[in-house]
């Protein structure tokens, strides 16, 4: 046995009582907070507030219902929501006064993909749990590691890849196709995923022609004579918004889609907007495991409770980005009940949740996803082709695939664009089989 | 070729009819006042919205046509009185920067209440495209609307313009005070009077290219800003204040990013700009602009 000297006594006794003061005060459990602030960066003006506004009806709705039934883990919880649309540069300040100011407890950002690359070192160096509610570039985790920063849905590479195994499924034969995409990093990203998969799966599709309207372009008149003069097999297109609705209108009205089978991966977000002119047997993806009539999940009660009172309040069906907003809220409530049970019931530190989030397992409105110990989520993907039914005045979802997140995401550790290369026909023939559109 | 050479001139000629709309109500405006309008932008989305809605409340098809000519002339007659004698008229001395930050506050001021007014979603209101059908050309579909109407309306709209500014009193009242506000002023012109029709007719101009575009496009908060950006290049490129220099430049600017789309897509986005640089590192003062002598 080691004699006790009295240094030895008096340095121990000083680490214990050191202790506390020395580690961060966040990184130990604390006392649950009077409340919990949430901060929100979405887009409440310019072009993608067609996203940005849902997001934060959603949250709005979800935050009201999570405090009627007392908070997250019994913690009241408020929100606090900024502008994404001025910029980059505006955004890390606001994040920054919400931390540092206004003591948020986590931020959910954010919407663009150029947003989230400059939030995750930011929420390295202020330690801020970070949740990366809508943003789809899967950079993100593969070129860096983030202590501070999940994502609780899928990335652009499942959001790519599934819509081709599904044509590539209905329409083997498929020898040409046109892109017609926004020129900014999105439109060009997809493509490159989409080109490169393609050439992987099925080297003989011919590519007849690339188009990159500017971002925010009114006008498509130009494309659509160029590709009724073509008449490629698929017309692929990851626009969305407003410009997804006007290149959707404009080719209907001068008969394109009577020519070439469309996809549109963000399809399901312009639906009801566009209404009946987008014709049946146009592959329609909804960036995710989500939709308001979801083949699975219809009929369980907090879809349809969610769908219900969202119509009921805004006045609109719930569309992609109010998932993306209900999967982050759910995550982080589930995270926190878990993360407060592991700790004994003493509210958990900032790390503590962190470490919970990955690898976290978490309900949402449509299912049942993870997230991966990078960080990144695994969600599968649903896509289908649409169809006119006199239930709705718009096209509704038919021969649904719910593609698994293994078929069309790459494994943790290694890049998208290198993965998809090894994508051959027998990925295609793994599809599962369609879910019919039930009335 | 010789198919694909015409499908492109259509193209351009649609393209170029529309951009005209916008282009030709800002030149007017900074020919006479010499202010460079930044919210001529908003006056272009706000014409758009009121013809969207007004197809909206008309219902018929074949009201819709009516309903952007309303939407035109209400949004003139409403905003430009209101701007010039409200706002302009107390700046017309004042620095070129000071006016140009007024114009644009009033922007981002209009821009706030599009969206307070008719909120963020995508609106698209195709009821007049609809009416007019689609015409062949060489086995292309095009919309009667877009191949015939918009460029018809602009060669219209141009045409008047001459006439009203070479034939009529006031039209030649506004070339008089263009040339020299003083000498017309001392002849008995009424200068004031002259401002306010001027930015009133321009601000109708501005709101009729709105509403003929609103039935081609999704109205979202921001399409001002997409017009405004090449209108100014048509107006840069073609000299300030040159109305018949706006339609030649709208359509080679037209013509040139029609011809990217079919043979350098990559081309598209930058061909206008491109064409802008280009004439003014020849012509400074712009294709049809005169180099003004400085008055001591």
């Amino acid at each position: 046995m080691t004699e006790l000297t009295r240094r030895a006594a008096l340095a121990t006794t000083a680490s214990a009582l050191a202790a506390p003061w020395i580690l961060p005060r966040s990184a130990l459990g604390q006392q649950k907070p009077a409340k919990l602030r949430i901060g929100i960066s979405t887009f409440l003006s310019g072009p993608a507030s067609v996203f940005g506004v849902p997001g934060r009806n959603a949250a709005d709705l979800l935050i009201e219902q999570l405090n009627a039934k007392g908070g997250t883990a019994g913690a009241p919880v408020e929100a606090l929501v900024i502008d994404e649309a001025p910029g980059v540069n505006f955004l890390l300040g606001e994040c920054r006064r919400l931390v540092q100011n206004e003591n948020v407890d986590v931020m959910l950002a954010s919407i663009s993909s150029g947003s989230c690359l400059a939030v995750a070192p930011l929420a390295e160096e202020l330690r801020m749990p970070n949740i990366m509610w809508d943003c789809g570039t899967q950079r993100i985790f593969e070129e860096g590691t983030w202590r501070y920063s999940v994502r609780t849905q899928a990335n652009a590479v499942p959001e790519i890849v599934a819509p081709l195994l599904y044509l590539l499924k209905i329409r083997p034969d498929v020898r040409t196709v046109a892109v017609v995409n926004q020129d900014y990093a999105w439109g060009r990203d997809s493509w490159a995923i989409w080109k490169t998969a393609m050439e992987a799966i099925k080297p003989d599709v011919r590519v007849v022609a690339e188009l990159f309207p500017k971002f925010g372009a009114t006008d498509f008149s130009t494309e659509i004579t160029r590709l009724q003069a073509l008449r490629p097999d698929v017309v692929f297109s990851t626009s969305w918004g407003g410009e997804l609705d006007t290149f959707i209108r404009q080719a209907a009205e001068r008969r394109l889609f009577e020519r070439s089978l469309f996809v549109l991966p963000l399809a399901e977000s312009s639906l009801e907007r566009v209404g009946k002119a987008l014709p049946e047997g146009v592959i329609v993806g909804a960036r995710g495991d989500h939709w308001f009539l979801h083949p699975t999940a219809r009929g369980n009660g907090r879809l349809d409770g969610f769908v219900a009172e969202y119509r009921k309040r805004y006045g609109a069906w719930p569309i992609y980005p109010t998932f993306h907003m209900a999967q982050a809220l759910f995550a982080l409530e589930a995270a926190y009940t878990k993360a407060l049970a592991a700790n004994g019931g003493v509210w958990p530190s900032r790390e503590q949740l962190m470490d919970t989030l990955r690898g976290l397992e978490f309900d949402h409105l449509t299912g049942r996803m993870k997230i991966r110990p990078d960080g990144q989520g695994l969600e599968p993907m649903l896509i289908g082709v649409s169809k006119h039914v006199p239930e709705y005045p718009f096209p509704v979802l038919d021969q649904m695939v719910l593609f698994p997140p293994e078929l069309t995401m790459n494994p943790m550790g290694t890049k998208g664009l290198d993965w998809v290369k090894g994508l051959t026909m027998e990925t295609v023939a793994k599809a599962p089989a369609p879910i019919s559109y039930k009335a | 070729m010789g198919l694909l050479l015409l499908l492109a001139v259509l193209d351009g000629l649609a393209y170029a009819g529309q951009l005209f709309m916008v282009a030709v109500g800002l030149t007017l405006v900074f020919g006479v006042l010499k202010i460079l309008n930044v919210a001529h932008g908003s006056l272009f989305a706000i014409g758009a919205y009121v013809a969207a809605t007004l197809i909206g409340w008309f219902g018929a098809e074949e009201l819709s046509l009516l309903a952007l000519a309303i939407a035109a002339l209400a949004v003139g007659a409403l905003f430009g009185p209101a701007i010039e004698r409200g706002l302009l008229a107390r700046i017309y001395d004042k620095e070129h920067v000071l006016q140009l930050l007024v114009t644009f506050a009033l922007f981002m001021i209009l821009e706030d209440l599009q969206k307070l007014l008719w909120g963020v979603q995508p609106r698209f209101e195709d009821a007049p495209v609809r009416l007019l059908g689609q015409v062949e050309v060489g086995g292309i579909f095009y919309t009667a609307y877009q191949l015939l109407l918009l460029p018809g309306v602009a060669l219209v709209a141009l045409l008047l313009l001459v006439w009203f500014l070479r034939r009529t009193l006031l039209g030649r009242s506004i070339v008089a005070v263009t040339h020299d506000r003083e000498a017309a002023v001392a002849i008995g012109i009424d200068a004031r009077f002259v401002y306010l029709s001027t930015f009133t007719i321009g601000a109708g101009l501005a709101a009729l290219g709105g509403a003929l575009a609103a039935p081609t496009t999704s109205l979202v908060p921001g399409v001002g800003v997409q017009m405004i950006v090449l209108s100014f290049a048509v107006v840069a490129t073609a000299g300030l204040g040159q109305i018949e220099g706006a339609a030649v430049t709208a359509l080679l600017i037209g013509l040139a990013r029609s011809l990217a789309v079919y043979f350098a897509p990559e081309l598209e986005v930058v061909v206008p700009y491109l064409l802008m640089v280009a004439v003014l590192l020849v012509r400074p003062a712009g294709l049809f602009g005169r180099r003004e002598l400085r008055r001591v």
